[in-house]
């Protein structure tokens, strides 16, 4: 194992105050950036490989490069609405070590030009917003934000917005929205957020985790931080594991080690006397795997390979106690009720994936349903704004195709038990 | 639904014209909200993207989004009361009814779920739904799949939960009291065993926040 690089030391007393940061070298990195040109500071971002921990895995340099070059009115938001069910890992960062969010806040937006950086953090994260103000405004005091950065000639506001509850304010669009004080719908894209974003000026929006890693870039050097991981997924990630494991928590692991060390070697596998049936490698948005798969290397491409995708890297557990049907289920449910309701084949698909699996359950439905609910997810895929929907059919569809047999038992029991009733 | 303040249940009236935006010399704004959405409006180029701070101010000084805090709200932002309707309707922790106040957001994702949060719910549910002081809502993935079965009481991560620890739990919130010190998400330290070069104590548990 490499060297920890998000989590070394995370629980030092008082990390999350400016003088015991600064005593591990804190901010050193922001000195060294400021040193730098931001083209400079670019090069070392792209060089680093670092793809984005929010979900999509987007080459940060990359999404940083896609700025518009000029003094307009640009801005920086970090993503904080950690909402992908399953996912955790951001946070443990926010609460334990504030100050390596707002040093790489600090240092991507001197890379990008831009002087305005807002966070939205989820409204239900209160300690760690608390946290965050505290640490802010160590930080403003400490001459890290604010007008000429340690005496440079970059200045920088951050203000941090806390939301009010909504999943789809994670997606990008939704966000800015909700940033501009609206509802969270998303927006027609393009034009990307690097042109138009908030406020209709050019925009990066990266995750907590992403912006928590360029401090470790900078000190290492980009080339170095690259040696780390595999080719096309570099670096260490954060990883979430939850459900069915005997030690579910955030874990810092390198990238393309095998699911199975995770799952089993950190999070010491399911419980006694149980075994796996079906896991997501990657949020519940992430179509589900199975035991077969436990060998694939846990990085971007190779679980994207296996068919699926890492995602935020949360990994749910699932065992064999739990009701394919009642997984399904509880999936739909959730998408049901976080669609905006903006485009038509997620709020009308998400409902009647609902209703669905619901009547599977009361014994109406036949295993012709069964093509029906995939033919559903089919077309939900592609044909909204943004991929709230997609996120409910690709593990709806993983799950009927996975565990078909399984889905039509259930249905046959079902029936068989109504009508027993209907005749008693 | 105990009665707390009128105006919820009223059905609006389409003969009417749309409520314009609030009249400052008729609309009375308690002072210590009305800097509080001020000074909220200053982080931002555009003064709506205080919106949803000031609701959250709003609710807390009126213990929900009420016709009356909404027109307060509109009033100091100068927007219509039903753009703020609009935006107090699509999120979750923005309430739209009088609720009790302390909140008790039992969270039953998959992960939660897995985990028994169903059983802990309607625990909570029997406990706490005549309690008008109560606001019990089964909510979505609250980011703590580590402590699952968990809860979020006023505010506080607490978990994992039996359904036993449901009656202090409770005791606690009404209190004003540190909810359960020993099963909060602040005390606890992050698994990962090669993530601590050595042994830390554990942080202090938060105080109750209402």
């Amino acid at each position: 194992m490499t060297d920890m690089l998000l989590f070394k030391d995370i629980d030092e007393p008082g990390l999350k105050t400016l003088a015991v940061y600064e005593a591990r070298g804190g901010y050193d990195s922001l000195r060294k950036a400021l040193a730098l040109t931001p083209a400079q500071v670019l090069e070392q971002l792209e060089a680093s490989g670092l793809r984005g921990r929010g979900g999509a895995g987007f080459q940060m340099g990359k999404k940083v490069s896609f700025l518009p070059q000029g003094s307009m009115e640009k801005y920086l938001v970090c993503n904080a609405d950690e909402s992908e069910p399953g996912t955790f890992k951001d946070r443990e960062l926010l609460q334990k070590n504030p100050h390596v969010l707002i040093e790489g806040i600090a240092i991507a937006a001197y890379a990008a030009g831009t002087d305005r950086s807002f966070i939205y953090i989820r409204g239900e994260y209160v300690l760690q917003a608390d946290v965050l103000d505290a640490a802010l405004a160590e930080a403003r005091e400490a001459g890290y934000i604010g007008e000429r950065v340690l005496d440079s000639d970059h200045s920088l506001t951050l203000v941090v917005h806390r939301g009010a509850g909504a999943y789809i304010c994670g997606e990008e669009t939704a966000l800015l929205d909700s940033l501009e004080g609206k509802r969270g719908n998303p927006r027609l894209k393009p034009p990307f957020p690097a042109n138009q974003g908030l406020y209709q000026g050019p925009t990066l929006i990266n995750n907590v985790e992403t912006l928590s890693t360029v401090p470790s870039i900078i000190a290492l050097g980009g080339e170095q931080y690259a040696k780390i991981g595999v080719e096309t997924s570099t670096g260490t990630k954060l990883v979430s594991v939850s459900g069915h494991v005997q030690k579910p928590g955030n874990y810092e692991i390198e990238l393309g080690i095998p699911s199975r060390e995770i799952i089993y070697g950190l999070a010491g596998g399911p419980p006694e006397g149980r075994e796996i049936k079906c896991w997501f490698p990657g949020g519940s948005s992430a179509p589900v795997l199975t035991p077969d798969d436990l060998d694939v290397p846990y990085d971007f491409d190779s679980v994207a390979k296996a068919g699926s995708m890492l995602g935020s890297g949360a990994i749910i557990v699932v065992d064999d106690s739990t009701p394919i049907v009642d997984l399904a289920l509880k999936v739909a449910k959730f998408y049901r009720h976080e669609s905006c309701g903006k485009c038509t084949p997620c709020r009308e698909g998400t409902n009647w994936t609902v209703k669905m699996l619901e009547r599977i359950d009361s014994g109406e439905a036949t295993p012709m349903d069964l093509d029906i609910m995939a033919s559903v997810q089919e077309h939900i895929i592609g044909n909204c704004l943004c991929v709230l929907g997609d996120a409910m059919a690709m593990p709806i569809g993983s799950m009927i195709a996975k565990f078909r047999e399984e889905f039509e038992e259930h249905i046959e029991q079902a029936r068989v038990r109504q009508e027993l009733a209907a005749h008693a | 639904m105990p009665e707390r303040a009128s105006g919820w249940d009223r059905a609006s009236d389409p003969e009417k014209d749309p409520a314009l935006i609030p009249d400052p010399a008729t609309t009375e704004v308690p002072p210590e909200l009305r800097k509080r959405i001020e000074d909220a409006m200053t982080l931002y180029p555009e003064r709506h993207s205080a919106a949803i701070p000031a609701l959250h101010a709003a609710q807390e000084l009126h213990g929900w989004c009420s016709p009356e805090a909404i027109e307060q709200v509109a009033c100091v932002m100068r927007v219509t009361p039903a753009y703020l309707d609009s935006v107090a309707s699509f999120y979750d922790m923005l309430e739209k009814r009088p609720v009790g106040k302390h909140s008790v957001y039992v969270c039953t994702n998959i992960s939660c779920s897995l985990r028994g949060a169903d059983a802990l719910l309607a625990m909570v549910r029997e406990h706490a739904d005549d309690d008008a002081d109560f606001n019990v809502r089964s909510f979505e993935c609250l980011g703590a799949c580590d402590i699952a079965p968990m809860a979020s009481v006023d505010g506080v991560y607490v978990g994992p939960l039996e359904p036993s620890d449901v009656p202090q739990l409770l005791d606690d919130a009404r209190a004003g009291r540190p909810v359960l010190p020993q099963k909060q998400l602040a005390t606890r330290l992050v698994a990962d065993p090669n993530a601590n070069s050595q042994e830390f104590p554990a942080h202090a548990p938060e105080e109750a926040r209402r």
